[in-house]
């Protein structure tokens, strides 16, 4: 009898194993959201068959801008300032366009300390996921509330949230926005869907993605808890997100499918679930977001799309390869030059 | 209430009597806002034209229209160019400031004034030469649509009563004109008309003249006008930035604006229209650092611009670049504080805050250039130190250099390759296997090497955190780590002693005094130590500092010296501080000389503060400040 061979593992489209996209070990509480996301973000990649050399992940500060040590060890990591995770993602993306940025933040580094730099961000269209890993509280200092704590939602020890929360797909959307989605940790399918499409997106992707504080904030009165997630979660759409590389394209029936293709020739597919609903469509999109926060509904999915809006890049006309390594006979005018400047002076 | 320059109590002496040539201070009182920025540059111009340094100095308020502004021209044949506080003759368009000025006029002033502010009323003993200047700008715009620049052209008239009672060529002043308007032929007619109804005016009218006279010489030939904020963004246009991040804030805006037009003329490649470089108007100057740091990170060449309010932003983003160790260039162009201070005032008010800027142990490079030839050299070189320190580095200009015209030599073409410092790439890696590790000191010199984002090599890259972190950067917050770490930075503060500018030294053989300047306070500096060496018979030794941390031959002449007097425009001695900091040993030394009015260094200043330090005739000003360290 002759010995087989342990299978070779499982590679993507450029031949890489899963592992290669692994992280370090995480040392949030177990059962945190986040670390779901996390591991959504480790298949995203791999599925897409991103170079993780490619990649960049920063954060800002709090339990969720932990999060990117813990995927693509093979990717370059930012931990930054609190709440200004935005401008240096901003900096790192005009410096090298080749990159692909995946920023993550939670409720309170963008909803308050960084509410000025996620508008920013987001009115410059930088091409950036920017996760908002969102609990309702701030966890690494025990659980205070944060700004997107729900009117009415208590803390641990009962006191109760009164003022409005900031709706950060609504603020998006209003900004412009061209990739606007709200998500839960608890939704891994449709997690990975909205995930690999914001990976093709070429702008500021918004992914407000509900993911409970196990220790601070998944208690009866809280409403960013598993259970009231699980309860009220209701999607707008089943999506499909089939990218370029991919050429399985079933044919479906109209009606059912609305599909919107990305400038790379990958292809989002909405299945229509109970309502009708066109996220490329701003004035459904908002009023369906204004009807929903009336009767507290918890509506996931891709909130709104706009594929084709154009990065800042582009409006800054930058050339097209990375600037960084552009070298003097790029940057530096002529002796000529400099002497027909001095000369104007004179 | 009218606000005044003059200082309430002041006593001037008088003004030195007889004629003299190439030498003497001119102010101009109009309104912000009432376009005598241009007659004034033309004013400059035209002496500069003949051959005569020249210098001028903006001193105006936080305002876009309505309040008192002056503009101080000095002309000196031996080329001091720092302000003077004696003026020898004044130019009153301002009915706001006409009587406060007048009153504060030493004796013997020459006082050029529009004829209604009835300046006679005031004072009996100054040279006066009334002008009806809102009657004789009528003549000149006659036509109805020119009705509405009569208070812009009246500007230009007392430029052609100065050219006449001074003596400054109409030709000279009609090329300036030429040059300052060019482009605009009928402006250019109408201002020429304007000046030579106002020299005709003065020739009629006036048989005496002032008795300060400009006389043709040749001490300009290939120097040119500019100021140090577009000097500074040249330097960046020569030395390779390609992310440019700023907040508008007075007085650093002009050096990102001018970088903007340089980047449009020479960073667009002609045949595709897109451009090598990356310019954004940030949100707030936190943001513009942040951005800065990412592009930095990234591999880029990227610097901010700002004021000392932007700085105070900065803080916390300053030390993050510090410990991860992320080349930064920000330039600080200084402006009174605390607070809002004088926002349009000058002051070296910021040694302290850029050198230790950040919560935490920190200290960073900090240049400081004197000229516009050396805002544009140490823009270069600052972009050059990031990269190689991988650290944020400090440029601090002012007010006064940043924003003011000055006279300057050419700028030398940077024929030196940009210093990007230890950067592997995927080879290195590949040959550092096992050995390197992000922030392992690997040469000895406390700079470690780093990759770029986007490497190819499974092992090129890491994780950067402002959080404690270990020689393989990885997380840490053992006791161990930290220090060896952060004694690691301290070591590269070591190295970065021997790579920054050295001192510029000027000694006069056997004299155990010396004067330290550094800035805009070169210039009073070095007039005053001529002025103390002839008049007083006091010799001193000199030595600009271009940057901190101390170089060793700066520690060096400092030894030599049994007495330095320390020049600087804060209240506090702020670089004095620093340096009984860096030679605790020799902190006994230091005499402390400081303007810190908001108004540019004058000599007179310095030459009381040393007299003062050294015992003798004090007359210190209410401005000026010596000690002989007690702070």
């Amino acid at each position: 009898m002759s010995a087989t061979a342990p299978a070779p593992p499982k590679t993507n489209r450029i031949g890489l194993p899963k592992a290669d996209y692994e992280g370090g070990k995480s040392t949030l509480c177990l059962g945190c959201g986040h670390d779901v996301v996390t591991r959504q973000l480790v298949t995203a990649f791999w599925e897409m068959g991103i170079e993780p050399r490619r990649v960049v992940k920063l954060s800002g500060i709090g339990c969720s801008s932990k999060t990117p040590a813990y995927f693509l060890n093979r990717a370059w990591g930012f931990n930054a300032v609190h709440g200004r995770m935005p401008s240096v993602a901003t900096g790192a993306m005009l410096a090298n366009s080749d990159l692909i940025g995946v920023g993550v933040s939670g409720d309170g580094d963008t909803a308050s300390i960084g509410i000025g730099q996620f508008v920013h961000l987001v009115r410059r269209n930088i091409p950036l996921i920017y996760i908002v890993e969102n609990n309702g509280v701030y966890g690494l200092t025990k659980g205070q509330f944060s700004a997107t704590a729900d009117v009415g939602s208590t803390l641990k020890g009962g006191t109760v949230n009164e003022l409005l929360p900031i709706d950060l797909c609504g603020l998006a959307i209003e900004l412009g926005c061209g990739f606007v989605a709200r998500s839960f940790s608890g939704d891994m399918k449709q997690l990975q869907a909205i995930l690999q499409a914001a990976i093709a997106h070429r702008g500021t992707a918004v992914l407000d993605v509900i993911s409970p504080c196990v220790t601070f904030n998944d208690h009866e009165g809280s409403t960013k808890s598993y259970k009231y997630a699980k309860d009220h979660e209701e999607p707008l759409h089943d999506i499909g997100f089939v990218p370029f590389f991919e050429d399985t394209l079933a044919e479906i029936p109209p009606g059912e499918v609305r599909e919107v293709p990305f400038p790379d020739g990958s292809v989002v597919r909405f299945h229509t679930v109970g309502r009708e609903y066109d996220p490329t469509d701003k004035d459904v999109v908002l009023s369906t977001l204004h009807a929903s926060r009336k009767a507290k509904e918890f509506l996931t999915g891709i909130l709104y799309l706009e594929p084709e809006k154009p990065s800042f890049g582009r409006l800054l006309n930058t050339v097209d390869e990375p600037l960084h390594p552009l070298g003097e006979d790029r940057l530096r005018p002529s002796r000529e030059a400099l002497e027909a400047i001095l000369e104007s002076y004179r | 209430m009218p606000t005044t320059l003059a200082q309430p109590d002041a006593r001037p002496a008088p003004v030195a009597s007889g004629t003299r040539v190439n030498d003497f201070s001119l102010q101009v009182a109009t309104a912000n806002g009432s376009g005598s920025q241009t007659a004034n540059n033309v004013l400059m111009r035209a002496i500069f034209q003949m051959g005569v340094p020249v210098s001028g100095k903006n001193l105006f308020p936080s305002n876009i229209q309505g309040l008192p502004t002056w503009f101080t021209i000095r002309a000196n044949r031996d080329g001091y160019v720092a302000r003077k506080r004696e003026l020898d003759v004044l130019i009153l368009m301002n009915p706001e400031t006409a009587e406060e000025d007048a009153r504060a006029a030493a004796p013997g002033t020459s006082v050029i004034y529009e004829k209604k502010l009835a300046v006679e009323r005031f004072r009996d003993d100054l040279l006066l030469f009334p002008v009806p200047f809102s009657e004789l700008v009528v003549k000149v715009t006659t036509k109805p649509e020119q009705a509405k620049l009569r208070k812009l052209i009246a500007n230009m008239i007392y430029v052609g009563v100065a050219s006449d009672l001074m003596g400054i060529d109409p030709a000279e002043v009609e090329k300036a004109i030429a040059k300052q308007l060019k482009g605009k032929p009928k402006a250019v007619e109408l201002n020429v008309a304007a000046m030579r109804l106002g020299r005709e005016y003065s020739g009629e009218t006036f048989a005496e003249k002032i008795p300060c006279r400009v006389e043709r010489m040749d001490a300009t030939a290939g120097k040119v006008i500019i100021d140090g904020n577009a000097a500074a963004a040249l330097g960046c246009l020569f030395g390779g930035a390609t992310v440019c991040t700023w907040y508008p804030i007075t007085p650093s805006s002009s050096l990102c604006e001018s970088f903007i037009d340089f980047c449009a003329d020479h960073r667009v490649d002609p045949a595709t229209g897109k451009a090598s470089v990356a310019i954004v108007q940030a949100e707030d100057e936190i943001a513009a650092i942040g951005m800065v740091i990412g592009a930095g990170w990234a591999g880029a060449r990227a610097f901010t611009a700002t004021s000392g309010p932007g700085i105070s932003l900065m803080s916390e983003f300053i030390g993050l670049a510090y410990y991860t160790e992320v080349p930064a260039v920000v330039f600080d162009i200084q402006r009174v504080g605390p607070s809002t201070g004088l926002p349009t005032r000058t002051m070296q008010g910021d040694v302290v805050l850029c050198h230790y800027n950040s919560h935490g142990d920190a200290k960073h490079p900090v240049l400081f250039p004197s000229s516009p030839e050396e805002c544009f050299q140490m823009a270069g070189e600052a972009l050059d130190l990031a990269e190689e320190l991988q650290a944020p580095v400090f440029v601090l200009s002012d007010l006064d250099l940043g924003m003011n015209n000055w006279m300057a030599d050419p700028f030398t073409y940077p024929d030196r390759p940009f210093r990007r410092g230890k950067v592997l790439d995927a080879e290195g890696v590949e040959r550092l296997k096992g050995v390197w590790g992000r922030y392992k000191d690997l040469d000895g010199d406390g700079i470690p090497w780093r990759t770029l984002p986007g490497t190819p090599h499974p092992l090129a890259a890491y994780f950067t955190r402002g959080s404690g972190h270990t020689e393989m950067a990885g997380y840490s917050e053992k006791p161990h780590d930290y220090v060896k770490n952060v004694d690691r930075l301290a070591r590269k503060l070591e190295t970065a002693r021997r790579m920054v500018p050295g001192p510029v030294i000027d000694d006069r053989p056997g004299s155990p005094l010396g004067v330290l300047a550094f800035g805009t306070s070169h210039q009073g500096a070095v007039e005053a130590r001529d002025r103390l060496a002839a008049v007083h018979g006091v010799s001193l030794d000199y030595m600009r500092l271009r940057a901190l941390p101390l170089a060793p031959e700066a520690r060096a002449w400092l030894e030599r010296h049994e007495r330095v007097f320390v020049v600087e425009q804060n209240r506090d001695a702020q670089l004095l501080t620093i340096l009984r900091d860096e030679c605790p040993d020799l902190a006994t030394r230091f005499v402390s000389v400081r303007q810190y009015d908001g108004l540019p260094l004058d000599a007179t200043t310095v030459v009381e503060g040393v007299l003062a330090g050294l015992g003798r005739e004090a007359g210190t000003a209410p401005a000026a400040a010596a000690d002989g360290g007690a702070r």
